[in-house]
C-alpha cells in the first residue's frame, strides 16, 4: 500500500528522501485575509522605508533653518511614544475580548486605544502647528520637508486607523461578533500595531538620532 | 469654487486635440446610446461592471489595455509623422503639443496598456491554472480595476480639459517642478499614475495571496504551471515596487502643491533622490511587465510543441532570480549622472548578471521545441517572433550596460529602440500570444487563424522597419524627444521610421479584422470540449468559457502539467463513467463597489488635479463611505445548487468524453 501511494506521488519527492507532502488545498478565509493584510502592511512599510530614505539624505540640508536638535522637545516625543505603545497594548485587550465575544471589554479596549491614538494626534498637531508658527514650516528647508512627511505620512496613518477603529466599534455594534467581522477586526489589530512599529522607526530615526547636538 | 478650472481649459485653439478628443466624445456617446437603447445596461451592470468573477474583470482589463493600445497608437503615429517632417522646419506640431504626446505615449503604453493587459491575462488565467474558484479578494479585484479605469479617463480628460505633462513619462524633476510646470499636466500625470498605483498594489496583494494561498488540492509548489510562477514573481514586485513609485509621485506632490523641497534646487532639495527613487520602483517595473510575458510564452511553447517544459526547475530558478536581481540595477538608468566608476561598474554588472537568468529561459524554450511536434499557429508564431526579437533587444540591452558605451548612447535614439525592442517584442507580443492563446477559453470561440497570422506578419515586420533605423539614428548621434532637427544624415532612417510605423498599423487593423471576422464566424469556430489547442494546465481542464464557478470539483493534482497527466491516465484506464455527486456551491455576489468607489476617486482626482478642495472632501468622503456600506451588507455569497452545477458539468463532460475516446481509439 505504502509502495504504490509513494510511486503516485513520485515527483511531489524529487529529492526521494521518503517524505511527501501534499498540499493539502484552498486555506480557510481568515488566514488568507490575514495573509493578505499582512502583504499589504510589507508594502505599506516599503512606502515608509522611501520617506526614511528621503529623511537621511537630506537631513543634513537645513539651508541656515533650524537643525533637529533644536526644535525637537524630547518631553513630547516620550508622551506620544508612551501612549502608541499602550493604545497597542489595549488595542492586544480588545482582540482578545473580540476573540472570547466580550462586548463591553471590547468597546473599552477599542475606545481607549481611541483615545490614547486621539492624543498622540494632538501632540503632534500641536508640534506642527507650533513649528509654522515659527516659521518652521515644511517648506523652510529640505531638512523640515522630509520631517514633517516622515511624521506626517505616520500621523495621517494614525488618523485613519483611528477612522477605521470606530468604524470597527460601530460595525460590532450594529453586527455583533460575525466572522468577517471579526476578520477585519483582526486586520485593524495588525495595521495598529504596524503603526506602532513604524513609530518606534520614527522615534529612533528622528528624535533619538536627531535629538543629540 | 472651481479651483483653478475656466473656459481657458478647453484648447479652443488646438484643433488636433479638439477633433481627436470631440471624435473619442461622440464615439462614447454613441456606444451609450446603443447601450441604452438596445437594452443592454441591465445586463452590462450587473453581468460586468458588478462582476467580481476574475474572468469577466480580467476581460474588462483587457478591453481597457485595447483602447488605450489605440490611444498610444495614435500617439506614435504623430511622433513618427512629425520626426519625418521636421527636417529643418517646425514640422506640424508645436512644440508644446509634442511634448505632450510622447509624454501621454510613454505614460499610457506602461500603465494603461502593459500593465492592464499582462494584468488582466494574469487575473482570467491564474485561479483556473491553480484550479480554484476565485482569486483571494474578488471584490477588491474589482475595486482595483475601476481605479485602474480611473487612471486612464484622467489622462484622457487631459486631452480636452487642459494639459498633459511636457516632462517625458517620469516627470523629472526640476523640470516638474511648479517653477518649471506651472500647469496642470503634471498634475494629471501624478493623480491619474496615484489613483490608479493603488489599484495595481491591490491587484499585486490579491494575485499574490491566490498564488500562495488558493491552489487546488496536491498543486505543490513545484507543480504550478510556469505561468503562475511568473505571476508570483511578478506581483511580488508590484508590492514590493508600486509603493516607492507612490511615494516618490506624493513627494513630488507635495512640492508643486505645498512648496515642499524634495527635489527643487533651491532649500537643499535634492534632484538626484529623485532619481533614485523612481527608477527603484522604474527597473522592477520593467520585470513586472517582462516576467508575466516569459510566463505566457512558456505556456504557448510547450503547448505547442507537444512537450512538457524543458527545465521547469531551472525556469523556475530563473524567474526568482530575476525577480531578486531586478532590484539592484536601477543605477544603470543615469549612468552618465555622476555616480563615480566604482559604482557604475557594480551597475553594470549586476546589469549584465540579469542576462543570464533571461538566457537560461531563451534556452529553455528552444530546448522545448527541440524535439517536439510544433504546430505553428497564431499564438506561436508569436512566441518565436518573440524569440528572435527580443535576443537582439537584450543584446543591445547588455550593451548599454557597459557604463562607457551608455555615456555615448544614453538618453539617444538607440536607447529608444532598445527599450522598445524589448517592450513590444517580449511585453506586446506576450500579451498578443496569450491573448490569441486564452481568447477561446475567455469566450468559447477559436480566433480567425488567417487574420491572425497576417496580424503577426505585419507586426514582425513593421516592428522591425519602424525600430532598427531608430537604433542606426542614435548610433549617428540622434538624440531622444527632438520637435525638430537639422541633421540630413538623419532623415532617410525617420522616413523609414514612419514607413514602417504604417507597416505596424495595417497589423493592427488586421489585430481588429481578425476580432470582427471570428466573432462573425463564431459557431464554425466554437470550442466545444474546452481544450482547442490540446493544453497541458488546468485551465483547459473545464469547458470554455468557463462556468462561473469554474470547476464542478476542485480538481486533483498529481503532478506537473495537471491536465495532460489527467488526459492521459483517462486514455489508458478506460473512462469513468458513473455520475460524480455533485454539491451545492458557495460564490461571492456581485458588488458595485468597485464602481462606485472608482467613480468618487475620478471627482476626487480632478479635483484636485483642479485644486477644487470641497470636491475633493467630497470624493474622499464618497469613497469611505462605499466601503462602509460594503461592510455592511449582509449576505456576501450566494448559493448555486448541485441540480444546477450538474447540468452545468453534464454538457460539458460528454464533449470531452467523445474528444478522450476519439483519442483512445486512434
Amino acid at each position: 500500500m505504502s509502495m504504490t501511494t509513494t510511486a503516485g506521488h513520485v515527483h511531489a519527492d524529487p529529492h526521494h528522501i521518503g517524505v511527501v507532502i501534499e498540499h493539502p488545498g484552498p486555506a480557510s478565509k481568515r488566514i488568507v485575509t490575514a495573509y493578505g493584510f499582512w502583504i499589504f502592511l510589507l508594502s505599506d512599510i516599503v512606502m515608509f522605508s522611501c520617506f526614511f530614505a528621503a529623511y537621511a539624505v537630506l537631513s543634513g540640508q537645513t539651508a541656515g533653518g533650524p537643525k533637529g536638535s533644536e526644535i525637537f522637545e524630547q518631553r513630547n516625543v516620550a508622551i506620544e511614544t508612551v501612549c502608541l505603545l499602550l493604545s497597542s497594548f489595549t488595542c492586544g485587550m480588545a482582540s482578545i475580548a473580540a476573540d472570547v465575544r466580550n462586548r463591553f471589554w471590547y468597546y473599552l479596549g477599542m475606545a481607549v486605544t481611541c483615545v490614547l491614538g486621539v492624543i498622540f494626534l494632538i501632540i503632534e498637531f500641536r508640534e506642527f502647528a507650533d513649528l509654522i508658527a515659527r516659521g518652521y514650516g515644511p517648506s523652510r528647508s529640505a531638512f523640515l520637508t522630509a520631517f514633517f512627511s516622515l511624521v506626517g505620512c505616520h500621523g495621517l496613518h494614525v488618523s485613519a486607523g483611528v477612522l477605521w477603529l470606530l468604524t470597527m466599534m460601530a460595525q460590532v455594534f450594529a453586527k455583533g461578533f460575525r466572522a468577517d467581522v471579526l476578520r477585519r477586526m483582526m486586520c485593524f489589530a495588525l495595521f495598529w500595531h504596524a503603526l506602532d512599529i513604524i513609530w518606534v522607526g520614527v522615534f529612533s530615526v528622528v528624535y533619538l538620532l536627531g535629538g543629540g547636538t | 469654487m472651481l479651483g483653478k478650472l475656466d473656459w481657458s481649459a478647453i484648447p479652443f485653439d488646438q484643433p488636433i486635440p479638439l477633433v481627436a478628443g470631440g471624435v473619442v466624445l461622440v464615439a462614447i456617446l454613441a456606444v451609450l446610446i446603443w447601450v441604452v437603447v438596445k437594452g443592454h445596461l441591465p445586463y452590462l451592470w450587473h453581468e460586468w461592471i458588478t462582476s467580481v468573477d476574475h474572468k469577466r474583470i480580467g476581460v474588462m482589463y483587457i478591453l481597457l489595455a485595447s483602447v488605450m493600445l489605440l490611444r498610444g497608437g495614435s500617439d506614435a503615429i504623430m511622433m513618427r509623422i512629425q520626426q519625418a517632417v521636421a527636417y529643418q522646419s517646425q514640422g506640424y506640431l508645436p512644440p508644446e503639443h509634442y511634448n505632450q504626446i510622447f509624454s501621454a505615449h510613454g505614460t499610457i503604453m506602461i500603465f494603461f496598456v502593459a500593465m492592464p493587459f499582462v494584468i488582466g491575462l494574469m487575473n482570467l488565467v491564474v485561479p483556473l491554472q491553480l484550479g480554484v474558484r476565485d482569486v483571494a479578494f474578488p471584490t477588491l479585484n474589482s475595486v482595483g480595476f475601476w481605479l485602474t479605469a480611473t487612471g486612464a479617463l484622467l489622462v484622457n480628460l487631459s486631452l480636452v480639459i487642459g494639459e498633459f505633462a511636457r516632462t517625458g513619462w517620469l516627470a523629472f524633476p526640476p523640470l516638474s517642478e511648479l517653477s518649471y510646470s506651472p500647469g496642470v499636466g503634471v498634475d494629471y500625470y501624478a493623480w491619474s499614475l496615484q489613483i490608479s498605483g493603488v489599484g495595481t498594489l491591490v491587484a499585486g496583494i490579491n494575485l499574490v495571496t491566490t498564488v500562495l494561498k488558493l491552489r487546488t488540492r496536491g498543486m505543490n509548489y513545484l507543480r504550478m504551471p510556469m505561468f503562475c510562477w511568473t505571476t508570483l514573481a511578478s506581483n511580488l514586485l508590484i508590492v514590493a515596487a508600486f509603493p516607492i513609485l507612490t511615494a516618490t509621485l506624493a513627494m513630488l506632490l507635495l512640492d508643486r502643491y505645498f512648496g515642499f523641497h524634495f527635489f527643487t534646487n533651491e532649500a537643499g532639495g535634492n534632484v538626484m533622490m529623485f532619481m533614485n527613487l523612481i527608477w527603484a520602483w522604474g527597473h522592477p517595473e520593467v520585470y513586472i511587465l517582462v516576467l508575466p510575458a516569459f510566463g505566457i510564452f512558456s505556456e504557448v511553447v510547450s503547448t505547442f510543441s507537444g512537450k512538457a517544459l524543458f527545465g521547469y526547475r531551472s525556469m523556475v530558478l530563473a524567474t526568482m532570480a530575476i525577480c531578486v536581481i531586478s532590484f539592484m540595477v536601477w543605477l544603470h538608468h543615469f549612468f552618465t549622472m555622476g555616480a563615480g566608476p566604482d559604482v557604475n561598474a557594480i551597475f553594470g554588472i549586476a546589469s549584465m548578471i540579469i542576462a543570464v537568468p533571461t538566457g537560461v529561459k531563451i534556452y529553455n524554450w528552444l530546448f522545448t521545441m527541440y524535439g517536439g511536434r510544433i504546430r505553428f499557429a497564431t499564438p506561436m508564431l508569436w512566441a518565436v517572433g518573440f524569440m528572435v526579437t527580443f535576443i537582439i533587444g537584450g543584446l543591445t540591452g547588455v550593451l548599454v550596460a557597459v557604463p562607457p558605451a551608455d555615456f555615448m548612447l544614453h538618453n539617444s535614439m538607440f536607447l529608444v529602440a532598445h527599450f522598445h525592442n524589448v517592450i513590444i517584442g517580449g511585453v506586446l507580443f506576450g500579451a498578443f500570444a496569450g491573448f490569441e492563446y486564452w481568447f477561446p477559453k475567455a469566450f468559447g470561440f477559436r480566433l480567425d487563424e488567417r487574420w491572425g497570422k497576417l496580424a503577426f506578419w505585419f507586426t514582425f515586420l513593421g516592428f522591425y522597419v519602424t525600430f532598427l533605423p531608430l537604433y542606426i539614428a542614435g548610433m549617428l548621434g540622434m538624440t531622444r524627444r527632438l520637435q525638430h532637427y537639422d541633421v540630413a544624415a538623419w532623415r532617410p532612417w525617420m522616413f523609414m521610421a514612419a514607413f514602417g510605423m504604417l507597416i505596424l498599423s495595417i497589423g493592427v487593423i488586421c489585430q481588429i479584422m481578425q476580432l470582427v471576422v471570428s466573432i462573425r464566424n463564431r459557431e464554425a469556430l466554437r470550442d466545444r470540449t474546452g481544450d482547442p489547442w490540446d493544453g497541458r494546465s488546468l485551465e483547459w481542464a473545464t469547458s470554455s468559457p468557463p462556468p462561473v464557478f469554474n470547476f464542478a470539483f476542485n480538481p486533483d493534482v498529481r503532478g506537473e502539467d495537471a491536465y495532460w497527466d489527467m488526459k492521459s491516465r483517462a486514455r489508458q484506464q478506460s473512462l469513468e463513467h458513473d455520475e460524480p455527486e455533485y454539491q451545492d456551491i458557495e460564490m461571492p455576489r456581485n458588488s458595485p463597489t468597485g464602481f462606485v468607489c472608482a467613480f468618487f476617486a475620478t471627482i476626487m482626482g480632478f479635483a484636485l488635479i483642479w485644486h477644487i478642495w470641497w470636491m475633493v472632501i467630497l470624493g474622499g468622503l464618497g469613497a469611505w463611505a462605499t466601503f462602509v456600506v460594503f461592510a455592511w451588507r449582509d449576505h456576501d455569497e450566494y448559493v448555486i445548487p448541485a441540480a444546477e452545477v450538474a447540468a452545468i458539468d453534464r454538457v460539458n463532460l460528454e464533449e470531452r468524453r467523445s474528444l478522450v475516446s476519439m483519442a483512445g481509439i486512434v
